[in-house]
């Protein structure tokens, strides 16, 4: 929720270029003392002033979830995407103010497990640094499979190998290694718990090869934010505040929403936490739902859109908001 | 202010009494004149000046008296306090947010010094004074969840979450209104909900899920719940039915004003940082009708709201037996005068009672 989510003005103590595409930015709370601490998995939403326009991205927490001098948090840059991520790279420096959310887990781990397996494809590796840091204060099972384009973008491979030698395993595309993954998941122990987060088809393929292999579902968890996809602009009345908005092409319909002044919930941004879901009054035209959150016959229905991802076109949309 | 421990019993024979001042800020739970289910939260961001929604955690006259009580269950049952292996990180959380909490909304009573991970804990009102390792459970005397719940009034459920559920995986239950952790230790949100009649339909417990499972570090909420209890009894539980399940029937006209109680909750949620799980704390009041009825805004409003009550709902919490006489001593204090809206006694404003 927005009116409902503290917020923690930082400065930014750290900026440490990795390799030509990810950045580590660290944070430290900007009136001294000490952060939140968090648990592993754990996200923030930051909040850059890129000139007149307020952009909100949510980046995984990577940093010791019990180290409460800093946060730190890694930005893949994204030269075709929205901007968040070029701004962090080019506008961002050291010294500067800025205002994030407190942490937020939609990707916990789940403490019942014997043994947690880890999937990870590229940036997707940030939640895991804060699991594994989390993982080695309780002593638990894990074992990472880390798949990265080539060894110059392995971000923080280096160090993981060098930490847990046994228990860490790169995969590198450019020299064709591939995770042996039906045999891994057909040999884990009983209480294993598998954990996924990195481009959507790896997702995908993690997640159907365990269901084949008869995996429940409750013991397979991933996360994946979507980026608010670009579209063409529309109209949308917001009933409750008597409004009405254009959406920008690059622009989310939550963040029409929140520049014409209206405070509307929302947590992750990025289609799979289920806050800024709103009622759909009345449209004459199609929803174009890209969010994880509603169920298909949901999506069908008509009644419900999630403004975060999601678009509209046509030629009317009334939203209760 | 400073805060005069009462030395009383909720057993036997019954010396627990509320001062003028824990009348005056008893939660009253009832907005308007009826009653019914609703997913009634709202943030838990303190509250009007010496209320019991003012702190974090409220510490109030029956402090030292109820964590005497606690300490009496417990050595009866243990089974009172119980942590499924995966949750002592969450134990931890609890005792940081209840220590930090404290110390700080109460350095007159509390105080907590850490350096690093070494932590000193000064509880004066309870005589402790404590220096052990944070995460080091080998370092306290009990576990860490119930080393911190046994100095801390209210029951405290430690809930996991996980498959877009919650788990009551842990917790400290000694004052509660029939219900048993150790029947319910393992069972997820509409498990332990089950006996609740009517709100399955309604559409309460999804809703309420839902809310549950989306709150966030930093922001607690609350809502209110109250039953109705004979004798000023902290320990109503399904274990010890047999002892007080009885003294219902003890209920007379005589004495109904001084043995009826209003018992009401006050349960909030925390999201506990480091293991993601929700705490839920739940706070027990207690009030005399006798004293509640000083209040005449609260006599009038329980009268109409005990009257109106489906009788399914007064039969689940527990006093449909006794209600026409509850309904005979409140009608003295109804004259039929509007109320004003709230919870708050508005002694300045209502009108005294005309009859």
């Amino acid at each position: 929720m927005s009116a409902g989510t503290q917020k923690i003005p930082v400065i930014v103590t750290a900026k440490v270029p990795l390799n030509e595409l990810v950045t580590r930015f660290e944070f430290q709370h900007a009136e001294g003392g000490s952060l939140p601490p968090f648990s592993g998995g754990a996200h923030t939403v930051v909040e850059m002033q890129d000139g007149d326009k307020t952009r909100l991205n949510p980046y995984s927490l990577m940093s010791d979830p019990m180290d409460p001098s800093h946060y730190a948090i890694s930005v893949r840059r994204d030269d075709q995407g929205r901007g968040g991520s070029v701004f962090m790279h080019d506008k961002v420096q050291v010294g500067d103010r800025m205002v994030i959310s407190y942490p937020v887990n939609l990707f916990p781990l789940d403490l019942t497990a014997k043994k947690h397996l880890m999937f990870a494809g590229g940036i997707g590796i940030t939640p895991f640094l804060s699991q594994i840091r989390q993982l080695e204060r309780i002593a638990g099972r894990f074992e990472l499979h880390y798949s990265v384009r080539s060894a110059a973008l392995a971000s923080y491979a280096e160090e993981l190998t060098t930490r847990h030698r046994a228990h860490v395993h790169v995969y590198h595309d450019d020299q064709d290694e591939r995770i042996a993954l039906a045999d891994l998941l057909r040999g884990q122990p009983p209480g294993t718990h598998v954990y996924i987060c990195g481009p959507r088809g790896m997702i995908d393929w993690v997640r159907e090869t365990a269901a084949d292999l008869g995996w429940p579902d409750a013991a397979v968890h991933y996360e994946e934010f979507l980026a608010p996809q670009s579209g063409k602009p529309f109209d949308v009345q917001l009933a409750a505040s008597g409004k009405t908005v254009t959406v920008g092409e690059h622009e989310s319909l939550l963040e029409a929403i929140e520049r014409a002044g209206v405070d509307a919930p929302y947590m992750c941004r990025g289609g799979a936490c289920g806050q800024c879901e709103t009622r759909v009054i009345r449209h004459d035209g199609t929803l174009l739902h890209n969010d994880h959150w509603l169920e298909d016959d949901e999506h069908a229905s008509g009644e419900k859109i999630m403004p975060c991802v999601s678009r509209f076109e046509g030629k009317t949309l009334v939203l209760d908001r | 202010m400073t805060i005069q421990f009462n030395d009383e019993t909720f057993r036997d024979d019954y010396t627990f009494r509320n001062s003028d001042w824990a009348i005056k800020r008893f939660p009253f739970p009832f907005h308007e004149d009826s009653y019914m289910y609703s997913v009634n939260m709202e943030q838990h961001r303190g509250g009007p000046e010496g209320s019991v929604f003012e702190k974090r955690f409220d510490v109030d006259e029956h402090y030292i008296s109820e964590m005497r009580d606690r300490a009496i269950v417990l050595a009866e049952d243990p089974l009172r306090c119980q942590s499924l292996p995966h949750m002592t990180l969450a134990g931890w959380d609890l005792l940081e947010l209840i220590m930090v909490s404290k110390s700080e909304d109460y350095p007159d009573l509390f105080e907590l010094h850490r350096n690093g991970d070494k932590w000193r804990w000064i509880n004066k009102p309870l005589g402790i004074d404590d220096t052990f390792t944070f995460m080091d459970d080998a370092s306290l005397p009990y576990g860490p969840m119930e080393y911190i719940t046994r100095q801390a009034q209210g029951d405290f459920a430690v809930l996991d979450q996980r498959e877009n559920n919650l788990w009551m995986d842990a917790g400290m239950v000694t004052t509660q209104a029939d219900w048993s952790l150790d029947f319910d230790i393992g069972m997820n949100f509409f498990e332990w909900h089950a006996p609740v009649p009517r709100a399955h339909e309604m559409g309460v417990f999804k809703r309420a899920l839902k809310f549950l499972l989306n709150i966030q570090q930093g922001s607690p909420a609350r809502r209110l719940n109250w039953t109705m209890t004979v004798n000023p009894l902290l320990d109503t539980s399904p274990e010890n039915y047999h002892k007080w399940g009885v003294q219902k029937t003890s209920l007379m006209p005589e004495n109904i004003g001084r043995k009826q109680h209003l018992r009401v909750e006050l349960q909030t949620f925390y999201r506990l940082p480091r293991s993601n799980a929700l705490v839920f704390p739940i706070r027990c009041y207690l009030i005399a009708l006798d004293d509640l009825v000083t209040v005449p805004k609260w006599g009038r409003r329980l009268h109409r709201v005990i009257r109106d009550l489906p009788e399914d709902l007064a039969t689940y919490k527990g006093f449909i037996r006794n209600r026409p006489m509850i309904l005979d001593y409140l009608s003295q204090y109804d004259d039929g005068k509007p109320t004003s809206p709230g919870i708050w006694p508005d002694l300045e404003t209502e009108p005294p009672l005309e009859k």
